[in-house]
């Protein structure tokens, strides 16, 4: 058997593919809303307070004596992230000089409690070490399964529903003028971000979520002149690297939710620095702005003017 | 501006012989508006008859913006009631007849989106949470009659400002809405920019829309504008035709006096004064 048949047929190795193409997919097209919503940053939140969310499950996980311990890891991260999104949502529509603060608190109160939580639970910092970093080897039948699931619910809102969402992030004034049920919009690109960083916790791992949601953007609107093709190039570009990263993982013995970030970033900087090569330059126009000055010259009628 | 000749009252009286008492666009009464603990809106009531074009001055800060604003929805009024086409704000307001042209798009967020998507968006309203049969052809129609339409496919964070203005108003006009509020459409603008919203105004007056505009000053819309409501420290102090500009504020030397900065210019089309003495 070939080196490669054998790599596509090793069901540890299928089950990690489905999972880094569905987060691959489903993490830009999130990270797309959240960039254009200047809420770059959010990932990383939702992934630190789905930290405590890991240790809350696994401390009801000892409690009801449920088998392995960690069963509800996973469905107490799920819980965490979406209600601490929508906190998130709901910080930033109230006042924006304390969204900054409001983020940096959640940021340390997650990781912190978090790392409390585990040791009640009985477990130790090194059980959280997989959900910090990835542990994409480890990923079961019902995990893949749960992937499949949440990755619908993701690209269902965020595809179908991309125009009003587009219409809300782009200027969320003009959507409250046009009557759109603004915060419930809002309220689902947070949940979305929420569910994509518990599906992307187990391949990249929750301090590396949020560069799988925006460097792919990063790259993306780089080149692209749209939204809709933005959204499109940076979901390509997050299927590329989640499946070359993990390809490399299986060879060499190095740890796939980085090499992944790190496949990421080298992509950003060869297309950072290709860029003006490769982009067809603007047409080149007159760059001043035709506004009315005060003075008529003397071959030049009257404008009508204010 | 040839729309003009048409006759600029004929859209007002068609509408009020069609339904004798006819439902206000806008009714607003008794409008007040607290942010922070300071009144910036105290018991403003405004109507706005179908057909009519509204001029709503003052000096800045006076709350004109606050007062669009709570027309919409956009900022909750704190107080009073509000009715859209007899509908209080919310759902059943016929969100698709209202255009609203804000001052500037908002501050670029580095994802690109492009005019046609900009202009797009304004076909959305209400429950209508995705773009109806036909969106494209209606987009580029809209870009087309503010003389866009070669710049569909461009990025708007490219776009000169006035350009940028231009899709702003694409966007409202999309919907064919019957009310067409406007922001300050004459600050800080290009020639050909003003001539697009003056020329607007002018068209949608003949169909019989109703226009509610902010302005600094008249000017280019005077000839437009059937009434204008006057505010004064967040209060209505004069409600009839349009009144005349102070004899100090045509001279050259007048100074415009700012009760706090201008908000910021958009970044390609600042003003310029070359003072002649």
């Amino acid at each position: 058997m070939s080196p490669v048949v054998e790599m596509l047929t090793s069901p540890l190795m299928q089950r990690a593919l489905v999972a880094a193409v569905l987060v691959g997919a489903c993490a830009p097209i999130v990270g797309t809303f959240l960039v254009q919503r200047r809420m770059a940053l959010m990932g990383d939140g939702i992934g630190h307070v789905a930290l405590t969310g890991v240790a809350l499950g696994w401390l009801v996980g000892s409690w009801a004596g449920v088998v392995p311990n960690d069963a509800l890891a996973v469905p107490g991260a799920v819980v965490a992230a979406v209600v601490g999104s929508l906190v998130m949502e709901l910080v930033r529509e109230r006042g924006r000089t304390s969204g900054d603060l409001a983020l940096a608190l959640m940021f340390y109160g997650g990781i912190a409690g978090g790392v409390l939580l585990i040791k009640v639970a009985g477990g130790t910092n090194a059980n959280l070490i997989s959900y910090l970093f990835g542990s994409i080897a480890t990923v079961s039948a019902s995990d893949v399964w749960l992937t499949v699931a949440l990755a619908a619910v993701i690209l269902g809102v965020g595809l179908g529903l991309r125009s009003a969402l587009f219409a809300v992030s782009h200027d969320e004034e003009f959507a409250r003028a046009s009557g759109l049920p603004v915060r419930v919009l809002s309220m689902l690109v947070a949940v979305i971000a929420a569910l994509t960083v518990t599906i992307a916790m187990r391949v990249v791992g929750l301090l590396l979520v949020s560069a799988l949601m925006i460097v792919p953007v990063a790259v993306s609107q780089l080149y692209a002149r749209s939204f809709a093709r933005t959204m499109l190039g940076a979901s390509v570009v997050g299927v590329s690297v989640s499946l070359v990263g993990l390809v490399i993982t299986y060879w060499w013995d190095i740890p796939p939710g980085a090499t992944i970030v790190v496949l990421a970033i080298l992509v950003y900087g060869a297309a950072a620095a290709l860029r003006p090569v490769l982009r067809h330059p603007a047409p080149v126009h007159d760059p001043h702005p035709e506004v009315v000055d005060d003075v008529l010259l003397a071959d030049e009628p009257e404008l009508a003017r204010d | 501006m040839s729309a003009l000749a048409g006759g600029p009252t004929t859209g007002a009286a068609r509408t009020a012989d069609l339904d004798g008492a006819a439902v206000p666009t806008i009714a607003a009464e008794d409008v007040s508006v607290v942010i922070g603990g300071q009144p910036i809106l105290s018991h403003v009531s405004v109507t706005v008859a179908p057909g009519e074009v509204l001029a709503l001055l003052g000096a800045n800060g006076s709350g004109k913006s606050t007062l669009v604003r709570a027309l919409l929805g956009v900022m909750p009024a704190t107080s009073g009631t509000v009715r859209l086409f007899g509908a209080p704000l919310g759902p059943t307001v016929p969100w698709d007849r209202v255009g609203y042209v804000p001052q500037r798009l908002p501050a670029a967020s580095g994802v690109p989106a492009t005019a046609l998507e900009v202009v797009t968006s304004g076909l959305l309203h209400g429950r209508r949470l995705r773009p109806p049969r036909g969106a494209r052809a209606r987009a580029l129609a809209a870009l087309e009659s503010v003389s866009l339409a070669d710049h569909a496919h461009r990025r708007v964070q490219e776009m000169s400002g006035g350009q940028q203005q231009r899709v702003l108003i694409a966007r409202a006009l999309v919907s064919d809405p019957d009310l067409l509020v406007l922001d300050e459409p004459t600050t800080g603008i290009d020639v050909p920019t003003q001539a697009t919203f003056v020329d607007t105004v002018a068209r949608l007056h003949d169909a019989g829309t109703s226009v509610v505009v902010i302005l600094h000053e008249i000017g280019a819309f005077a000839p437009l504008i059937d009434r204008a409501v006057v505010l004064r420290h967040g209060r209505v102090v004069h409600d009839g035709p349009p009144p005349a500009a102070r004899a100090d504020h045509a001279g050259a030397h007048h100074v415009h006096e700012h009760a706090h900065p201008d908000p910021e210019p958009p970044p390609t089309g600042p003003t310029l004064n070359v003072e002649v003495p």
